[in-house]
């Protein structure tokens, strides 16, 4: 995803002279390398200093611009966390805040590095929008779409490297904040976003080879706005919802879906499964540190059958 | 270019009538941060009369950005003054369907930033600064801040950025009233001081004058080299022409009741050299 957005980001940049790169002394694939190489004045390195990171971003675009900040999720938003509220949300700026390995991606580097509330803090904030794809052709679409079709400023929660394509033979085109069917089926349906989209995907398979049928799977990558249209439209459509993500138990995806299906007054089974409200003392991969967590394809599926 | 023919007589009397109009306006609302705007007045209004290039268009007048959000009354008085503000906005300070709040909100005329937490103007002056660089705007940012507010680490990261980046165009004007909400700054933080040392060894140009005359402002801000960011400390007094407000830290927020506001309407008549 680092590769794609990096990539996309050259593509923008490169046409649009208002479009500038402030990085906290962490730097992403060779898009960007090109960029530095092309236009050096608008690739910006303010060290390790992530309030200047945003404040320059928010400065920057108080004249016009659109800036893009771009570190470790925990350093893009959380240091700091009230530049991003007040200086790029309160003052509505067209900032793009971009956090690489968002959730628990930096599986060795321990709980400093995990960002596993993002999406809960970052979209409680007015003004916000919160991206994130499940894949590198999602990843690029949305770093488009984070300037294309959001006027105000953007969490884009982007994984690391080497994530598998799950998109290119999906029935549905990506259509920004619309919910995105990547995989046909009826009956059961899987509703997710980000890097666990390939976990989904398998859970997925997991079910139509144990029960047969075919297991239909979202990418939710828009999850502030929410298009809840559509989601109440899956609820009443399906028996069984279930939603996977690599998020705290609140304030997620989870979290807004059992409202929704509350609001909505439908009765279909729904089976949420997240993170533990807790912090990860596990070390290993990252799908080792999801299994701890109980996401696993195995682990939800026995959760499914209790 | 900034503005020619500085009076300084007249920016006395301008002060004057500010504090009057702000202890009037206290009259009216009960949370006013009163002694941390007599502080910084002589330098909001010094850079406004004094220093700021002013053309009516945004693109190529000055910036002004009031870090430290709390003095807002000084600022809205120049506004007031200037007519960028009318004078039915002070007067409805604070009430329902009118615009104007303690703290100063982006997109009210006249305000370029919404500030009031500490710490936040410095980095925004630094980025602007960049992109009017990159931009090739000839202007200069103009930034008040308080001293309380360097105790912010995210001060220190825009000092240190601002000439890395080859950022000169800024006039941070710092009111080092040497209080803080609790108490005397000298005394909780020993440390803080010396502040110029510590300014100068972050690449920036730095003086020290008496913050409350306007001359002396005006003068060291126009003698700055212009090869550096630059940085004025003030000495300022808070509540500054108001004896029983000057240093009195339960001021930083209180407002007068009637029979204070008297006593104070009557003194700050006299205030000034």
């Amino acid at each position: 995803m680092r590769n794609s957005f990096a990539n996309a980001f050259y593509e923008l940049a490169k046409s649009d002279k208002r479009i500038y790169l402030v990085v906290a002394d962490i730097t992403a694939a060779a898009g960007v390398a090109s960029f530095q190489k092309e236009s050096p004045e608008r690739f910006l390195n303010v060290g390790v200093a992530e309030q200047m990171m945003i404040g320059m971003c928010a400065g920057l675009a108080l004249r016009g611009n659109i800036p893009f900040a771009y570190t470790i999720a925990t350093f893009t938003i959380y240091r700091p966390f009230e530049q991003v509220r007040v200086d790029c949300c309160y003052q509505n700026l067209p900032v793009k805040l971009v956090g690489v390995g968002g959730g628990v991606n930096y599986s060795t580097l321990g709980g400093t590095h995990h960002a596993q509330e993002d999406v809960a803090i970052m979209s409680a904030i007015p003004n916000m929008t919160v991206l994130a794809p499940c894949d590198p052709a999602e990843a690029a679409l949305m770093t488009k779409a984070s300037v294309e079709k959001v006027p105000g400023p953007v969490y884009l929660r982007l994984g690391k490297a080497g994530e598998p394509d799950l998109t290119s033979k999906a029935p549905e085109p990506f259509v920004f904040g619309k919910p995105r069917l990547i995989k046909p089926g009826s009956g059961t349906c899987v509703l997710t976003y980000g890097v666990i989209t390939k976990m989904a995907l398998d859970l997925a398979a997991k079910i139509e080879q144990a029960e047969g049928g075919q297991v239909a799977t979202y990418s939710v990558h828009t999850l502030k706005p929410l298009d809840r249209e559509t989601l109440a439209g899956v609820l009443r459509r399906f028996e069984r919802v279930m939603v996977v993500e690599e998020h705290s138990p609140q304030g997620g995806l989870g979290m807004q879906v059992k409202a929704l299906a509350f609001e909505s007054g439908v009765k279909c089974r729904l089976h949420t499964f997240s993170l533990q409200d807790e912090f990860i003392h596990v070390y290993g991969s990252h799908g080792d540190l999801l299994k701890a967590h109980g996401l696993h394809p195995d682990l939800m599926y026995e959760r499914l059958k209790k | 270019m900034a503005n020619t023919g500085f009076d300084i007589a007249n920016a006395r009397a301008r002060c004057r009538k500010f504090r009057r109009r702000i202890l009037d306006v206290s009259q009216t609302v009960g949370a006013l941060h009163i002694a941390p705007s007599f502080s910084c007045l002589e330098l909001v209004d010094t850079a406004y009369n004094g220093l700021m290039k002013r053309t009516g268009n945004p693109d190529t007048s000055d910036t002004f950005l009031l870090s430290k959000g709390h003095g807002s009354p000084a600022l809205y008085c120049v506004l007031e003054e200037l007519g960028i503000i009318p004078r039915t906005y002070l007067e409805n300070i604070c009430k329902p369907g009118w615009p104007l709040a303690t703290h100063p909100d982006y997109g009210t005329p006249g305000i370029e930033a919404s500030t009031g937490s500490l710490g936040h103007g410095l980095g925004l002056a630094v980025g602007m600064g960049y992109a009017d660089k990159m931009s090739g705007h000839q202007r200069d940012i103009y930034v008040v801040m308080s001293d309380g507010e360097l105790m912010e680490g995210s001060v220190w990261e825009a000092f240190m950025t601002a000439p890395s980046f080859g950022v000169t165009r800024i006039v941070a004007l710092v009111d080092l009233n040497d209080f803080q909400s609790l108490g005397q700054t000298s005394k909780i933080l020993p440390n803080f001081y010396p502040m110029l040392d510590k300014l100068r060894a972050f690449g920036w140009e730095a003086v020290e004058v008496d913050g409350h005359d306007p001359q002396a402002i005006y003068e060291a801000v126009r003698a700055r080299s212009g090869k550096k960011p630059f940085v004025l400390l003030g000495r300022t007094t808070k509540g500054k022409g108001v004896s029983y407000m000057e240093n009195v830290p339960v001021w930083h927020y209180r407002a007068p009741n009637a029979e204070e506001y008297k006593i104070a309407i009557k003194e700050v008549e006299g205030c000034g050299p």
